[in-house]
């Protein structure tokens, strides 16, 4: 058929790439945002309530599927390029000088760092809450019945020094994946034009800096919160 | 100048290969084809076998002087082939490593002679115009826009050497066949056949076994012409519109 002809080709492969991580791309500010209610200080109450709207609003469930599933073709679409375009490239030279930037000749590494991460995050909050049973996490009641304490949670885990680490490696790899990744998806997609590009690009690197940035704030405001 | 060469041997497609060294005496005048050329005179003065090297016009436009030279396709300078690069950028004493390009679909024929069949077959699947012999048509019988001719004369400058695949660690043939596809799209005797052109070319790209392109842009910055990736970008969009308009020929639909 056209369509699985067309995915198949190594236009179509870029194209999915290149969308879902546009949309993954998307994820993480709203994502982001939402995570900002730790910032409240008033013990995670305000991140509470968040994230009990965000599991109970069906319209965000439904998007939820569509996450899981762009997470994973992301993920496999990539490690597949990444195989056969390691086939392609032949026998390594003896000595090779290859121009452009690191990032963009290891989003096959940094993707499988970021996997990796998100295997630790999601095992260490999403996992608990939908699968850890009842009483695996806290509940805590601010007047309009009990909901979940996922901050109790979030205190526990970004209280050890090794996950904090974990996360700010992650986050790492997350930066340069960005650097990259935006501005790739649009010349993928053929939205490139002599005009555009330095916009695409200078939001490229502020995106791919303050968003990291800001999600690498959480664990290390959470862990001196508590330390000290 | 006195150089060291480590050049690559290889006596046939499937033979191992490996490096050989060689003292070559040289001038700063001479350019780094004529460097050669008193190297295999020396090799042939020796009775031993010269390495085995394409070249042809010696002047940067047959894309046939196709190296590796200390890591960069086409030696460090910008924008020239090995045949336009001259001992003068060598110091007395230096080193230089000497490779065929390596990519999967570009197969070593001898030393650094590789065959790019492949690029062929990427053009006669669709690199040309559909149009009668006969007299040479009027040149200004079809007006083309100045700046549609300059971005298209600009993609004609490729010269198909594969240095972009050999600079790509993905072995990606993307900006060769998106200047063939763009050269010819952008003027209004190509544009009739741009759905079917694209779509053939892609496809037959990925036949011959080329990687995905990670817009690493290596290729831009290694191409002896300096062709833009900005006709990688074009060539992604008119691949699409082929697909999804249904432009790509009638048997495919």
């Amino acid at each position: 058929m056209w369509i699985t002809r067309f995915l198949t080709s190594s236009i179509g492969q870029k194209w999915v790439m290149s969308l879902t991580g546009l949309f993954l791309i998307t994820f993480l500010i709203v994502h982001l945002l939402g995570n900002l209610a730790i910032f409240a200080g008033d013990n995670g109450q305000a991140f509470n309530v968040y994230a009990d709207f965000m599991v109970h609003n069906p319209l965000i469930k439904a998007v939820s599927f569509g996450l899981y599933a762009f997470i994973l073709i992301h993920a496999i679409q990539g490690i597949l390029i990444a195989i056969q375009n390691r086939k392609a490239g032949g026998k390594a030279y003896a000595k090779k000088d290859t121009q452009g930037s690191w990032a963009s000749k290891n989003m096959a590494l940094l993707g499988i760092l970021v996997l990796a991460f998100l295997f630790i995050h999601m095992g260490d909050f999403w996992f608990k809450a939908k699968f850890g049973g009842d009483n695996a996490i806290a509940a805590v009641n601010y007047g309009n019945g009990d909901i979940k304490d996922l901050y109790s949670q979030v205190a526990i885990s970004f209280s050890k020094l090794w996950i904090v680490i974990a996360y700010l490696i992650g986050l790492l790899a997350l930066a340069f994946h960005l650097l990259h990744g935006f501005q790739s998806a649009f010349q993928t997609l053929g939205l490139n034009h002599s005009k555009y590009n330095p916009i695409i690009r200078g939001i490229g690197i502020a995106y791919g800096i303050l968003v990291p940035l800001g999600f690498a704030a959480l664990p290390v405001y959470v862990y001196f919160q508590q330390t000290t | 100048m006195n150089l060291t060469l480590k050049i690559w041997r290889q006596k046939g497609p499937s033979a191992a290969g490996s490096f050989e060294e060689h003292k070559v005496h040289a001038e700063e005048d001479m350019s780094f084809l004529e460097m050669l050329d008193v190297l295999n005179e020396q090799l042939v003065h020796e009775k031993k076998e010269p390495v085995a090297f394409e070249h042809d016009c010696r002047e940067g436009i047959c894309g046939t002087c196709n190296m590796v030279i200390n890591g960069h396709p086409h030696g460090p300078q910008r924008g020239t082939t090995t045949c336009q690069l001259h001992m003068r950028h060598y110091n007395d004493g230096d080193t230089i490593v000497i490779e065929p390009f390596r990519a999967s679909s570009f197969p070593v024929i001898k030393d650094l002679v590789i065959d790019r069949s492949a690029f062929d077959n990427i053009i006669q699947a669709g690199g040309y115009i559909s149009v009668n012999t006969g007299q040479a048509p009027d040149g200004n019988a079809i007006p083309v826009e100045k700046q549609d001719a300059s971005q298209a004369f600009d993609a004609a400058t490729c010269i198909g050497c594969g240095a972009c695949v050999a600079a790509c660690p993905n072995g990606s043939a993307m900006l060769f066949t998106s200047a063939k596809v763009s050269h010819l799209a952008l003027l209004p005797q190509g544009e009739v056949e741009n759905g079917k052109r694209v779509y053939d070319m892609v496809n037959q790209m990925d036949k011959e076994g080329f990687g995905r392109c990670s817009n690493i842009t290596a290729c831009e910055a290694e191409c002896p012409k300096e062709i833009s990736v900005d006709n990688i970008a074009r060539m992604n969009r008119l691949y699409v519109k082929s697909v999804f308009a249904g432009t790509q020929g009638n048997e495919k639909n």
